[in-house]
This record gives C-alpha cells, sequence and structure tokens, in this order.
C-alpha cells in the first residue's frame, strides 16, 4: 500500500500555460483589454480564459484582471483564476505605480515576467493632499522595475492613446503585440480591434503608435524625471525660458538695464534671479523688477563663493514668491489676459472660433476689500471690528463671474488695472513688512549659521494659497521659527529647521509639525 | 437602468440543444436555470453576482416567452421568502445574492424555509464575496447551510461545472425536500468559458398554474408540533436522502490515481489552484492529470463519510484544502477518522493559513510543505528542496513608494459634495459622531473627507446611532443611509425607529437614484422609466409617511453651501425627533452611460449642446491642495510645472472631467481660491449667439490688447 509511487506515465510538463495579469485603475478600461487578449489569443488557435473582479471594489480603485492562455489540443486545461507570486509570464500594468505594486506582490520576476507599464502617473488621493508634493517616485518603481523584470517596456501609453482620440486599452493592447511575447502576428491584434466594433480607426492609431514604440525594444522613457515629477499626458506646460518678451521700446529699454544687473551677478545665482526678474516684472513693474534686484544685492554682496551662493539662490527665489503675493488684483490680472484665453481654450480642447462660456468662482472678504484700499482707509476699517463684521456680511459670499461676457470682464479688467496704485495698498504693505522681517531674520544668521540662513529662506515655501489656507501657511511659518531659539547654536540646526518645514508640508492641520516641535522641545535646553 | 447591459449578451440563452455557449459565469447559470425549467426567479444584486440580477433583468422578454416570473427583491430575505412558492407546489424556484451579508438577511426566511422543506427544487445561489475584491466582512456561507441544515454545492470554478451543478442542485432539492445554496467566488462569477447547451424547458407548472390550484398542507407550516417533526425530519428523511443522492449522482469527483500514499481533499471552487500548485510542485499537466489523487467536493455539506473513508484507507496522509474559517470540513473529517479508527494522518490547516484567500502562493507553499513531508519521494530534487533564494526580487522600499489605491468616489460623484459640505459643517461646528452605512456613499471614511465611525449593515445606518440619542449633550449624531439602504431595510430599522424613540440625530439620505454601488439597479425611488418596475415613489413621502416631521430635500447635491446651511440647520434647530435631509442627485457613472451618447448625437445632428468641463488656472493655484482635501475626485490631480521657482505641484484638472460643479462650489463654499474656472462649450450655436460672441470678443480683445501695450509681455512660448 505505501509503495513509492512511479511518475504518472500521463504527466507531460513541456506543456505550458502562458499567463497574463493587468493591474489597472478602476475606470480604466481593462475589461476591454482582458476581452481582446482573449480574443487575439482565441483567434489564433488557442483556448484562453480570462477573470476579473467587478463590483464596488473597483470604483477609482487598484483593480486585477488575469487571463491564462495555452494553445488548442484539444483538451481542456485547468486555468488558474488569479495571477500568483513567480507565476507570470506577462504583467500590463496602465498605470506606473501599479507596476509598482505588482513587483511588491511578488508578480513580476526576472526568469519570467516580461513588465509592460504605461510611465504616465494618476496619483493617489493620498498623493493628492499633502499640502507639499506627497507623490511617490517613479524613479524608484522604475529601478525596482528593471530589477525585477525580465523585459521591462515602458513608455506614456496614456498620452498615445489620448493623442489618438482612443482610450489606453488600446495602447497596452498595442504595447503587448509589439512586444512580441505573444506569437500572434500583429493582424491578428488587430483584427481583435476590428470585431471589437466601437471606436475601431482611433484604437487603430494608438495601438499602431504603441507597437512602433515597444517594437523598438524592450526600453523605457529615456527622459530622466525628477523625483516625484510625473510625465504629463496633456496640456504639457514644459516651456523654454528663454521666452519672447515684448513692449514699448521704453520698457524694453528698462528690462535690458535690468537684465544687464543681472548678468553682473555670480553665475550660480543668475538663473534663478533672470526668472525671479520676469515674475515680479510680470506682477507689477520695471520699477519692481529693480526693487527685486536692490533685495537680492543685499544677500549677494555678503554671500560666499565657496558655499556655491546657495543663500543667494534661495534668496533669488523666495524673494521672487514673496513679492508676488497673490491678491485680487493679480487674480483679475491673470484671468483677463489673452494668453490665458488661449490657453483655457487649448485645455478644454476646441478652436479658436468655438463659442465658450467660462465663469471664475471668486469669493471675497472684507479682509481682500481691506487689502485693496489706500493703506489708511484700510487699516481704519481693520480697527473697527463692527464696521468690518457689517461690511463683511455685505460683501462675503460666492460670486460667480461670466469672462466670456463684456461686463464681468470689464470687471476684471479694471481691478487688473489697480496694479499702478498697488503699492499704496494695505496688503502691500503687510506683505513688504512681512517680507523685510523675513529677509532680515534671514541676513542676520549668514554670518553665524550659513546653513540656518538659507533654510530660513526656505520657510517662505510655508506661506501659500488664500484666505484660510493662507493663514494656516502663515501659522504653520510662525510655528516652525519658533523653534529658531530652542535650535540656534547647535551644528545641526539647519537639518532641524528643514525637518520642522518638512512636516509642515505633511498634512493640512500640521499634527507632523506638532510632533516635531516637541521633540525640538524635548532636547532644547530648558533655559532658552 | 443597470450599469452594464447585457442586451446583447442576453440572446445567448436562446441557444438550444447541442450549440456551444460562449461567456461570463454568471450568464452561464442563467442559461442553466433556463434549461432547467426554472418558474420563478428572484435576488438582490451585490458583488458579485450583481450582473446576475442584471442578466435576468435583461432577459425578461426571454423569461415572459418561457412564462417565467422574475422579481428584482426588495432584500435577500424577500428572495428567500419567494422561494415558499415551493414549498407546496412543485415549481422549481431559484433566487439569489452576495454573501454572507445576504445570506444574514436571508436568515429568517431561510430558515423558516429549510424547517418546513420544499415540494418543488429550491435553488439558492450565493456570490460568495470573500478574498481580493471583497468588500465585507470575511465570513462563511458555510455555518448557514450547516445551522439550517441546507446542502451546499461549492462546484468547480469552470462553465460546465456550474451549469452541471445547477441542473444537480434542483434535482438534489427535490430528491431531498431540502432548499439547495450554490456558492460561486467572485472570480468564478467573472469567469469566460464555455458549455454545450441544451433546449431551455417552460417549467412543467408555473406560479400561474399554482395561483389557479391553490394547495395547503398543515404539515409544511412551521408551528408546533409540525416544527418539532421536521427537525426529526431533516436527520431521519432528508439527510439520508441527499447523502444518497450525492453518492449515487457522483457529484463528488476524484482525479489522479486511485492508490497513493498521499491526497488531497479540496472544495470545489479551490480545485484549480490546488491543480496549478500541483503542475507547479512537478506533479501534474495543465491539464490536471496528476500524480496525487484529489477528491474534490463539489457538495460540502453534507460530507459523504464513506466517500471519504475510503479516499483515506490507503493513505499515509490527506491534506483538506479548505477556505475560510472555521475549518468547519476538517472538523468533520478529523471525528470521522476518529469515529472510524482511522490511521491515515489529518492535515488542514496546520499546512495552510488558518485565515484569508487561498491564493496560488499561499496554495504552492502549504501543498509544497505537506508533499515534501508525506511524500517527498515524487518530487524532483528541485521541489523537494527548493532553493530559497528563487524569491520573487524583494522590493522593500516600494512599500513606502506605492501610495495605496483604495476603491473611492468616481468623477464627478453627486456624494462627494455631501461629505465636502459635512466636512466643512465640521470645521464650524466642531466633530460629530457619524455612523455610516453601506454603499457608495461608506467611501466618506477613506481620506480625504475621513467622515464615519461605524458601518453596521445594509439601511442600518442611522439603527446605529440610535444609542446617541442623549437630550443633554450638545451636539447630535449624523447618520448617513443610501437609497439602496433605505429601501432594503432603512426605512423601518431605521427611519421607523428613530421616529419611534424620538431620536434627535440628524439623518443623511443619499439618492443618486440607483442601487449605485451594485451598478445602477433601479429602486423604488429611481426617476427612471422602467417598463416592468413601479419607479418614482419619492423618499421623503415615504420618510413623512412613517412621522418625520422635520424633512429637507435637496435636489442638486452639488449645491455645496445649500447642502452645508441645510446640514448646519438640522445640527441646530430646537426641533425634536430625527432630522432628516434626502440628498439627491444622479449617479455620475450611470448619468454619462446614459447622457453621453445622447450628447454625442445631439451634436452631429447639429442641435444647441452645452458641455461644461472645469479648469485650473496653474499660475492663479498656489499648489496648497486644499481643494483636493475636499474633493478627491480623480480628474482633480496634481502636476508639476516646469518652473523652478515653484516647489509644489498645482491642481490640475484632466480631459475625464464632466463638469459635475463640485470644484468651483467648493472653492466658493469653502473660500478656497479662485483658480478654478468653468468652461462651457456650446455646440452648435445658434446665429444671435455667434454675433454676439463676435462682438465680445471684440471687445475683450481690445482690452487685452489695450493693456498688453502699456506693459512687458513675457509670452507663454
Amino acid at each position: 500500500m505505501n509503495a513509492p509511487l512511479v511518475p504518472h506515465p500521463k504527466i507531460d510538463q513541456t506543456e505550458r500555460v502562458t499567463s497574463i495579469a493587468v493591474l489597472a485603475v478602476g475606470g480604466q478600461g481593462g475589461g476591454v483589454l482582458t476581452d481582446w487578449i482573449t480574443d487575439v489569443a482565441e483567434r489564433n488557435g488557442y483556448r484562453a480564459q480570462s477573470t476579473s473582479v467587478a463590483g464596488v471594489a473597483q470604483r477609482t480603485g487598484a483593480t486585477i484582471y488575469y487571463i491564462e492562455m495555452c494553445p488548442d489540443r484539444g483538451r481542456q486545461p485547468v486555468f488558474a483564476l488569479s495571477p500568483s507570486q513567480g507565476d507570470v509570464d506577462i504583467l500590463i500594468a496602465a498605470e506606473l505605480m501599479e507596476a509598482g505594486r505588482a513587483i511588491m506582490r511578488g508578480f513580476v520576476t526576472p526568469e519570467r515576467t516580461t513588465l509592460i507599464a504605461s510611465s504616465h502617473r494618476i496619483a493617489a488621493v493620498s498623493e493628492k493632499i499633502a499640502p507639499g508634493d506627497g507623490r511617490g517616485s517613479s524613479q524608484e518603481v522604475r529601478a525596482a522595475a528593471l530589477k525585477a523584470a525580465k523585459a521591462f517596456i515602458s513608455f506614456d501609453m496614456e498620452r498615445i492613446a489620448v493623442e489618438a482620440g482612443s482610450v489606453i486599452s488600446a495602447s497596452l493592447f498595442g504595447a503587448l503585440a509589439g512586444s512580441g511575447v505573444l506569437p500572434f502576428p500583429r493582424e491578428s491584434f488587430e483584427e481583435t480591434i476590428r470585431a471589437s466594433g466601437r471606436g475601431v480607426e482611433a484604437s487603430l492609431r494608438a495601438f499602431g503608435k504603441a507597437f512602433d514604440r515597444a517594437q523598438t525594444g524592450p526600453q523605457t522613457d529615456d527622459v530622466p524625471l525628477g523625483s516625484g515629477h510625473q510625465p504629463e499626458s496633456e496640456d504639457i506646460s514644459l516651456r523654454p525660458f528663454a521666452s519672447r518678451i515684448s513692449g514699448s521700446p521704453k520698457l524694453m529699454a528698462g528690462w535690458q538695464r535690468l537684465v544687464a544687473r543681472v548678468d553682473a551677478l555670480p553665475e550660480p545665482v543668475r538663473e534663478m534671479a533672470r526668472l525671479g526678474l520676469r515674475k515680479v516684472v510680470d506682477f507689477q513693474d520695471v520699477a519692481y523688477g529693480g526693487e527685486y534686484l536692490d533685495r537680492l544685492a543685499q544677500a549677494v554682496n555678503r554671500d560666499r563663493e565657496s558655499k556655491g551662493f546657495a543663500f543667494s539662490v534661495a534668496a533669488a527665489k523666495y524673494l521672487a514668491n514673496t513679492m508676488c503675493y497673490d491678491d485680487v488684483i493679480r487674480v483679475a490680472d491673470l484671468k483677463t489676459r489673452s494668453a490665458r484665453s488661449s490657453r483655457v481654450r487649448r485645455e478644454v480642447g476646441v478652436a479658436d472660433d468655438a463659442v465658450l462660456q467660462v465663469t471664475e468662482y471668486f469669493h471675497p472678504r472684507i479682509e481682500e476689500v481691506c487689502g485693496s484700499l489706500p493703506a489708511g482707509l484700510g487699516r481704519w476699517i481693520e480697527a473697527r471690528p463692527g464696521l468690518a463684521r457689517w461690511l463683511d456680511g455685505r460683501i462675503n459670499k460666492g460670486r460667480r463671474i461670466r469672462t466670456d461676457s463684456a461686463l464681468g470682464f470689464s470687471l476684471l479688467w479694471l481691478i487688473g488695472g489697480l496694479r499702478r496704485w498697488r503699492r499704496s495698498m494695505l496688503r502691500h504693505r503687510v506683505e513688504t513688512a512681512h517680507l523685510e522681517q523675513w529677509f532680515d531674520l534671514a541676513l542676520s544668521r549668514l554670518d553665524t549659521d550659513y546653513g540656518l540662513a538659507v533654510e530660513i529662506l526656505n520657510c517662505r515655501r510655508l506661506i501659500k494659497g488664500y484666505s484660510d489656507t493662507h493663514a494656516r501657511g502663515l501659522s504653520k511659518y510662525d510655528r516652525v521659527l519658533s523653534a529658531l531659539p530652542m535650535i540656534e547654536g547647535r551644528a545641526d540646526a539647519a537639518d532641524w529647521l528643514r525637518r520642522l518645514r518638512e512636516a509642515a508640508l505633511k498634512d493640512e492641520k500640521g499634527e507632523m509639525l506638532e510632533g516635531a516641535l516637541k521633540t525640538v522641545a524635548s532636547f532644547a535646553p530648558a533655559a532658552s | 437602468m443597470a450599469e452594464r447591459s447585457f442586451a446583447k449578451e442576453v440572446e445567448k440563452l436562446r441557444l438550444g440543444e447541442g450549440e456551444e455557449f460562449r461567456g461570463e459565469g454568471i450568464l452561464a447559470i442563467t442559461k442553466a436555470l433556463l434549461e432547467c425549467g426554472v418558474g420563478y426567479v428572484g435576488g438582490y444584486q451585490g458583488a458579485p453576482i450583481s450582473h446576475l440580477m442584471d442578466v435576468l433583468s435583461d432577459a425578461q422578454d426571454i423569461l415572459e416567452e418561457l412564462g417565467v416570473h422574475f422579481e428584482a427583491s426588495a432584500s435577500e430575505a424577500t428572495a428567500t421568502a419567494m422561494l415558499a412558492a415551493s414549498v407546496h407546489y412543485p415549481i422549481r424556484g431559484a433566487v439569489t445574492f452576495k454573501s454572507t451579508v445576504g445570506t444574514n438577511v436571508a436568515s429568517d426566511a431561510l430558515a423558516n424555509l429549510a424547517s418546513g422543506g420544499v415540494t418543488g427544487g429550491a435553488l439558492i445561489i450565493v456570490g460568495e464575496d470573500y478574498g481580493e475584491g471583497s468588500s465585507i466582512m470575511q465570513e462563511r456561507s458555510h455555518a448557514f447551510a450547516m445551522k439550517s441544515q441546507v446542502w451546499l454545492l461549492d462546484p468547480r470554478p469552470n462553465l460546465p461545472s456550474i451549469v452541471k451543478a445547477v441542473r444537480e442542485g434542483f434535482e438534489l432539492s427535490e430528491a431531498s425536500n431540502t432548499p439547495v445554496m450554490m456558492e460561486v467566488r467572485i472570480r468564478c462569477c467573472h469567469v469566460h468559458g464555455s458549455f454545450i447547451a441544451r433546449d431551455n424547458q417552460r417549467p412543467p407548472m408555473t406560479v400561474a398554474d399554482a395561483l389557479e390550484n391553490p394547495r395547503r398542507d398543515t404539515q409544511r407550516i412551521v408551528l408546533p408540533p409540525a416544527s418539532f417533526l421536521h427537525e426529526k425530519e431533516k436527520i431521519e428523511r432528508r439527510w439520508p436522502a441527499a447523502v444518497d443522492f450525492i453518492r449515487s449522482r457522483k457529484i463528488n469527483e476524484f482525479f489522479g490515481p486511485e492508490r497513493g500514499k498521499i491526497g488531497i481533499v479540496c472544495q470545489g471552487g479551490m480545485y484549480n489552484g490546488v491543480v496549478r500548485a500541483l503542475q507547479r510542485l512537478g506533479l501534474s499537466d495543465i491539464y490536471g492529470e496528476t500524480q496525487v489523487p484529489i477528491y474534490v467536493l463539489n457538495a460540502v455539506y453534507p460530507l459523504i463519510d464513506d466517500e471519504f473513508l475510503d479516499f483515506c484507507s490507503d493513505k499515509d496522509a490527506v491534506l483538506v484544502v479548505e477556505e475560510g474559517q472555521p475549518n468547519y470540513i476538517e472538523q468533520a473529517f478529523g471525528s470521522m477518522l476518529y469515529k472510524a479508527g482511522a490511521t491515515a494522518r489529518l492535515a488542514g490547516k496546520d499546512y495552510l493559513p488558518m485565515a484569508g484567500e487561498y491564493t496560488g502562493q499561499v496554495m504552492l507553499d502549504g501543498i509544497g510543505a505537506f508533499v515534501r513531508d508525506f511524500a517527498p519521494d515524487i518530487l524532483s530534487d528541485r521541489h523537494r528542496a527548493p532553493n530559497q533564494n528563487a524569491e520573487p526580487v524583494a522590493a522593500p522600499e516600494l512599500a513606502q513608494t506605492v501610495p495605496g489605491r483604495p476603491p473611492g468616489f468616481c468623477t464627478g460623484c453627486p456624494e462627494r459634495p455631501i461629505f465636502a459640505a459635512t466636512k466643512l459643517v465640521e470645521q464650524e461646528l466642531g466633530p460629530h459622531h457619524i455612523a455610516s452605512d453601506i454603499g457608495c456613499h461608506l467611501f466618506s471614511i477613506m481620506p480625504p473627507f475621513e467622515l464615519g465611525a461605524t458601518t453596521m449593515g445594509y439601511g442600518l445606518g442611522p439603527a446605529s446611532a440610535s444609542a446617541f440619542n442623549a437630550p443633554d449633550a450638545k451636539r447630535r449624531s449624523i447618520s448617513f443611509v443610501g437609497d439602496g439602504g433605505f429601501w432594503h431595510n432603512g426605512l423601518t430599522s431605521s427611519i421607523g425607529n428613530a421616529v419611534f424613540n424620538q431620536n434627535d440625530g440628524v439623518i443623511v439620505i443619499v439618492d443618486n437614484y440607483y442601487a449605485a454601488a451594485t451598478g445602477g439597479q433601479d429602486i423604488l425611488s429611481s426617476r427612471a422609466d422602467n417598463k416592468s418596475k413601479s419607479t418614482k415613489h419619492p423618499i421623503t413621502e415615504a420618510v413623512k409617511g412613517m412621522g418625520v416631521k422635520w424633512v429637507r430635500q435637496i435636489d442638486r447635491t452639488y449645491d455645496v453651501g445649500k447642502m452645508r446651511a441645510t446640514l448646519k440647520e438640522a445640527l441646530t434647530t430646537l426641533e425634536k425627533g430625527p432630522k432628516v435631509i434626502v440628498a439627491s442627485s444622479e449617479c455620475m457613472l450611470n448619468r454619462q452611460r446614459r447622457e453621453r451618447p445622447l450628447m454625442q448625437k445631439a451634436i452631429k445632428s447639429g442641435e444647441r449642446v452645452v458641455k461644461p468641463r472645469f479648469g485650473v488656472d496653474e499660475d492663479v493655484c498656489t499648489g496648497d491642495h486644499a481643494c483636493m482635501r475636499l474633493s478627491g475626485c480623480p480628474s482633480l490631480s496634481v502636476k508639476s510645472l516646469d518652473d523652478p521657482l515653484r516647489d509644489d505641484p498645482v491642481a490640475h484638472i484632466d480631459h475625464t472631467c464632466v463638469g459635475c460643479g463640485n470644484c468651483g462650489e467648493v472653492a466658493e463654499a469653502a473660500v478656497l481660491c479662485p483658480s478654478f474656472y468653468r468652461a462651457d462649450t456650446i455646440h452648435n450655436p445658434t446665429g444671435l449667439e455667434r454675433f454676439l460672441d463676435r462682438l465680445r470678443r471684440r471687445l475683450i480683445g481690445w482690452l487685452q490688447a489695450r493693456r498688453e501695450r502699456q506693459r512687458l509681455n513675457f509670452a507663454e512660448a
């Protein structure tokens, strides 16, 4: 009874099943791709089985489709219903982080798996809601993919699809065909698309482009992307910095004088200074550009070449950002420019002659109104809370303005025109005072702790947004800098200030920051 | 109208004897029901059997032709109660629902049905929502079969086996006068395959025939003394009849060699995974020709003692592959072996994990370890002592990088603004106890909203807040319930209860015109015309009918300001009793499915169509992402500007935007920022519109040019 078994004569281990897993984000059309893959297999004399998980689990969440196939030899194979670690031949990821998830789950192995991944990103909610940049690093996924996969084919298949007027299932199917892993001719893949009957021409275009890209070999997008950066699928905002500048001869002459001043700056500072200059002149006028360079000069004059002028570079960046605060005039100005009109049309994807109605959402409060009044008057109202409240009651509500209409546009255009009086307004005074306080603070530490001085400048990043968000940013800025007396004098003071700032950018309420501040307080000498 | 239409596929239900049927598992089940001469069908939608209800719904013409009655039941209890039609009449009936949640709801009816027993075959098809892709608590339907003593089939996950199980299920039910449950797992429901069809059968007796010739038998009614006899009858008559049927009809299957020193016993649903593991161990080919004997339980309850003991008689060890816990089957087998004085070693959840899905890797590890321990000689060297380093490339750093991607609200979902408004109210009035319910609205518990503390069952949101009724407290509870849950159970268990007990809390009924989470099926308050159902029954009327005095109807949930004001009023009003807000807007997924083709057609035919979309002015956006913390919309995302002056990515709305309005409304209500704009494209504008547009744009162009002459202009390249 317990005699050792002899191998079963009928067991033939040479036949193998080809397994394909598709990892997608719910709503990407993974079901269509799955049906196509099954169809192309059957078209080529294979038996195939597909499975999926439908239902709530799919609503915008990560989901897996799975296909198994083998040549039809007249018998029904036993196909598995879901992918297993180390048992996947082709892994198709319809988004880059889903490729990362596949690797994490062990579905991508160096002996077997061809990984076909679209390099575009769909940010998850957790990546989007951080006040700073909460996105995962695409580079890390790419590096892991190169290690984990037998072959890695990755390019922006979403962009190919959108450009072809199709959806990503078509370009993924093209990449699969182009990879050559399945022993089926290109024509049979195309036949499958034709047989599906909907949006055939656009699908075939996307299929063809992706096929060609995949055919060029198992390679990935060669453009290195910064950490957390993503290739954009539409409305790419890559523009050359050396952009065209136009204006009256007088203004151009003023601009050239400013540019000459920038050119005289130390080389490491120039690039940032040029961008900063452009921003502040665009915000106000040529004279404001002069003010900017005057301030920057204070930094440059005391900076050290041995440090690579890091302080001045940071100053060039954050002085520009601070001087270009977001007030009502700025918003009105930006929304009434001709370049903006064309950008909206480009983003919406309509021709220049199309009729387009554009509605802007505003919610002015008494604060914004006071900020736009002459400083004296604005302060006078703010000093009378009863009056301010009464006025706020009249002003504070959502207002929708149609910038395609003559009236709505003219209103914003007039507000934008208040620019020339901006310097006398309350908001400008407040912002300038805050800027000087901050900049003086940084300058005052320049000789004692260079790194700390740079980090003080960088803390300006915390102040952004409008109304409550702006107030919260200011409070975070204050809380981060409140640690200054506790950390000053330590060798790692700069490091601590950076850590505090990064913590402040992690969540909205600043809970991470509170924790970090407690840590700082715990090691700070009680006397300070 | 359901999310997915099977109008084309249902034609396959007409296939006749000998023709090949190709399609999804659920469609195959429907076809099998018709081949079996089923007389009536019902059920309640829910993954993974939602599509089964959709298929049936789309197949109504075919069902009518055959004289089959179909009902979309109000709940799983209703569906199971419907099987009462098979108690006295020899009519075959089938119902379907999601398990175990549906089985929980059904269990009152199920227990009564099981007690009296059935005359006609009664089949309950349960979609076992377990493992990856599941949306519910992880439990087993098996326990329900055991406690009510109804039989449980668990067929191998391929179309011929499922179809065969349906056929045999009816026969088993009739042979043993017992309802039969058939469980199909998530992926099995959506598996594509083929089988050879038979002709559809008209039911020998229709429900109309029964209505015209009523019968009754006091012995079948659950009331003493009959109920005491039922219990004995179950053991003395029905059980042995079932065992005989299962044995004689060879419901359970044997694979591999007849003899062997080890063997595997598995649930039918586990079979493909077991074979794949054996194949990877070099013990099977791809067709399932295996070197290890396998005993497949297509009927997992009742178990057939002598079949199992025979299987074990020549073996040193037997591994039970039983997914889920408790391990009822393994326990029963243990008891059988012990009582029979058998020597075979019983392995199960010592080699396989006690809890959790039996994935490919879990099976490979468990079965591999079992074979290595008890029959190492049948393994090749490579499998006997596997190289531990041949693991997938570990990428631990990825765990930090790859974000979780749980399901969430769809693009343009009308429920998003409800929770944005709730979050804004909480910012103003402080946090509240929030009770959630089952449905898409439960996504509120995730970021960015993070609202909701518990979920206690379908339609039980407000009921689960019923303890929080303290007049002294300064705050009220808020509870949510969807329109699906409201009609399923909520009207009585939640609303009626709140009225009766004078609960002071706030109840928000999220009305999106469908049972949306399960795929957009119509319900009583649906606004659609449905030729076979009565719709358009307002929720507010039902609520008022229950006695609620404070009722507010919101007809456009996207009005965040109004939503917030109404919630605030409900939380602060001095009026006593439950405060009910019905927040209504159509499920965007369904609305798009309905409207998009119509819109395309209208544009093509030259009609004037306004198509909205939102956008973000990237130079106005400061990248603080406050808008996303009140949205989470898939179409609202972040993008990097190629500008070294900017540290953080800005908001960006992509081409998938449906122009629902949430972005603008939230920006306005929460005083966020003015970077959002709404762009309405007018397709086929009227002549006057074109003329006025030209005029306006000339003026705007003149103003723009005037200003741009007075300043330096930095072209966008």
